[in-house]
């Protein structure tokens, strides 16, 4: 009992339906009036309606049908990123548990994907759900010990784990597979069948194909019951148990689903990027991904997407602005963004949602 | 056996940079409940302040009390400017804000003194410390330091009016609103002290780790892992697990084979979290209970 108890009561960090409750420093005031509050999560709250979605593939369908290779490849990164972001917002968002680590398992992705792809020559579209299914086993086995803890412990946890794994893919026992510090080349593959279409093209739209699937995936898996589950978990740990759901295999659960989505798109972006090193896989890109995160808005699915493009897109603005000052604009921008939409592009949705409904009853 | 010793002693001289970042970390998690992940750049800024004023031609100490006073008011303007409209913001968006803030400080300060590698001095000068090679007069300064440090912070807290109702606002914020406390600047006063101990701890650590914008990213980490060891709770747990990491880090490194200065940091965070998992509210924290 008290280990549950500990770790309901030192869970400062995550919330998102009564993050009301968890706001502190609110003045006397405030209290008397009330907080004007978005609503607690209301039935498709964390994903879109179908006209919406259909736009936005519509969107991701044609645009690079009229781009140069190079956004195509950013586009594929952004879907890539996006994926990661989504796999975050399942474990945090859904389940209520933080994680720094996420760069862990998108690495172990990558090298799963690369090691399969040159040295055992599999075909590249094959190393996906090995990777897939090696980065659920991971995150599993880690949510095990991550069950104790909670917060900001199982922020260091989980960081611990992001700063460690480039120094274990560096290790020379592994050397043989990973390539060590040098890393490992991978071959793009080539558009199957002869299709008229340059590599950039078809590895994104084969990215937009995998994408897609695992975004249908994870909305119709929080729907359903073990999606319940994960936010009733999120919500109230105790009442959660008191309610019959077995918290541990449920949050250990979450940690695997997430860990393995992280894991295809490492292997994604492994393919995309031809090449895998330690460093590329450092806390930089954990931290990328809660940025993302938070951008897109905690808990909503298709923010995932508005996130990844701040985290890809933004740096390279801040960049063109200032160089010498690129890490200042950078946070200039951010703390605008968290200034004018706390809750992140869920908040906007839900403007755009609002401003919807009234035109309709005009 | 002398080999051990050795590395304990090496062990508490470098654990006692990680007690001072842990101290300011645990006294800005007192004040407002989250890990501030730019508490190291702002430690970094500080130092960098001290020193500009020093190349003007100020004192030591002279330029460590006005280094004092100006982290003291800056952050409290940090906190009023750009965290206190995130009060109501949900608690990712803050921690989102902190990493916003460690890019625009670390980039500034790159900007204003370059990243090239600056000596800082130390009152202490850096003789061997009574005839022992491992420490020097300045890390048993240091160590001193931390430990005034720690005793002014017990006494602030537990003998002074501000102390208690800052220690009230941190543990039951509506309760003391009740009884007149005026909670929001409570955080502030917590936002400035945490930057003028991170600026003591900067102005402590410069000497051994050198002046530049990075010089805190491995020390925050260390500090964070040695607060959480200690528990976030407890000043004094805190600085016992500065000390416990740097000693742990330094055996690891030199029993364990293989292990070397690449795999210390992680050694040392899994051994943290093997302790937290036996003991989820650090060694010396204590366990919050709330009613459900």
């Amino acid at each position: 009992m008290s280990a549950v108890q500990d770790a309901v009561t030192k869970n400062p960090t995550i919330d998102v339906v009564s993050e009301n409750a968890l706001t502190f420093g609110v003045d006397s005031q405030d209290v008397a009036i009330g907080i004007p509050a978005i609503d607690a999560v209301p039935k498709r709250a964390m994903t879109l309606g179908y006209g919406s979605s259909l736009v936005m593939l519509a969107l991701l369908l044609l645009v690079p049908l009229f781009v140069k290779n190079f956004i195509i490849f950013q586009l594929t990164m952004l879907l890539i990123y996006g994926l990661a972001v989504l796999a975050l917002n399942i474990l945090t968002g859904g389940s209520g548990q933080f994680s720094l680590g996420q760069s862990a398992f998108y690495a172990v992705g990558a090298y799963t994907s690369a090691i399969l792809m040159e040295h055992a020559g599999v075909n590249y579209a094959l190393t996906l759900p090995v990777a897939g299914i090696i980065c659920f086993g991971f995150g599993f086995l880690f949510g095990q010990p991550a069950l104790r803890l909670s917060g900001v412990y199982l922020a260091l946890a989980t960081f611990a784990l992001a700063t460690a794994m480039p120094q274990l893919l560096k290790l020379n026992f592994f050397e043989p597979w990973t390539g060590g510090v040098q890393g490992l080349v991978v071959t793009k593959p080539d558009a199957p069948f002869g299709l008229p279409m340059s590599q950039d093209m078809w590895l994104y739209y084969f990215t937009l194909v995998v994408t897609v699937a695992i975004y249908i995936f994870s909305v119709n898996l929080l729907k359903s019951r073990s999606g319940r589950a994960f936010m009733a978990i999120r919500d109230n740990e105790i009442a959660a148990s008191a309610m019959g759901i077995d918290v541990a295999l449920y949050k250990t659960l979450a940690f695997g689903v997430s860990a393995g989505i992280t894991g295809v798109a490492g292997g994604l972006g492994a393919i995309a990027v031809q090449f895998v090193a330690p460093d590329s896989y450092t806390i930089t890109l954990a931290i990328q991904l809660f940025l993302g995160m938070v951008v897109g808005g905690v808990g909503w699915l298709p923010g995932s997407i508005v996130g990844s493009a701040f985290i890809i897109f933004v740096p390279n603005i801040a960049e063109s602005v200032s160089k010498g000052l690129s890490g200042a604009v950078f946070g200039v921008l951010l703390f605008l963004v968290i200034f004018l939409m706390p809750h992140g592009a869920r908040q906007v949705a839900m403007i755009c949602q609002q401003l919807v409904g009234k035109l309709r009853k005009n | 056996m002398e080999l051990l010793i050795n590395q304990i002693l090496a062990g508490i001289a470098t654990g006692a940079i990680y007690a001072c970042m842990a101290l300011a970390v645990v006294m800005i998690y007192q004040a407002i409940d989250h890990l501030n992940f730019a508490q190291g750049e702002m430690a970094m800024f500080s130092t960098f302040i001290s020193w500009q004023l020093m190349q003007w031609g100020l004192d030591y100490w002279l330029a460590f009390l006005l280094t004092l006073a100006l982290s003291f008011a800056g952050g409290i303007a940090i906190e009023r400017l750009l965290f206190k409209p995130l009060a109501k913001a949900p608690i990712l968006t803050n921690v989102a804000g902190f990493i916003a803030l460690f890019a625009i400080i670390n980039s500034v300060a790159g900007l204003i003194w370059d990243f090239t590698i600056k000596q800082y001095p130390t009152p202490f000068g850096s003789h061997p410390f009574l005839g022992s090679q491992l420490i020097s007069t300045h890390q048993a300064g240091m160590i001193g330091v931390t430990v005034l440090l720690l005793i002014g912070l017990y006494f602030f807290f537990q003998f002074t009016r501000v102390g208690l109702a800052m220690r009230a606002a941190a543990s039951l914020p509506e309760s003391a609103r009740l009884v007149g406390i005026n909670t929001s600047w409570m955080i502030a006063l917590g936002w400035g002290m945490a930057a003028a101990i991170g600026a003591i701890a900067g102005m402590m650590i410069a000497p051994v780790v050198f002046l530049e914008p990075n010089m805190m990213g491995g020390v925050l980490i260390y500090g964070f892992a040695a607060a959480v060891l200690g528990g976030l709770s407890s000043p004094f747990g805190a600085v016992i697990g500065g000390f416990l990491v740097g000693i742990f880090e330094n055996l690891a490194g030199t029993y364990i084979p293989g292990v070397g200065n690449e795999l210390k940091l992680p050694i040392a965070l899994a051994l943290i979290i093997t302790v937290l998992v036996v003991k989820p509210a650090g060694l010396f924290g204590r366990a919050i209970v709330k009613r459900v």
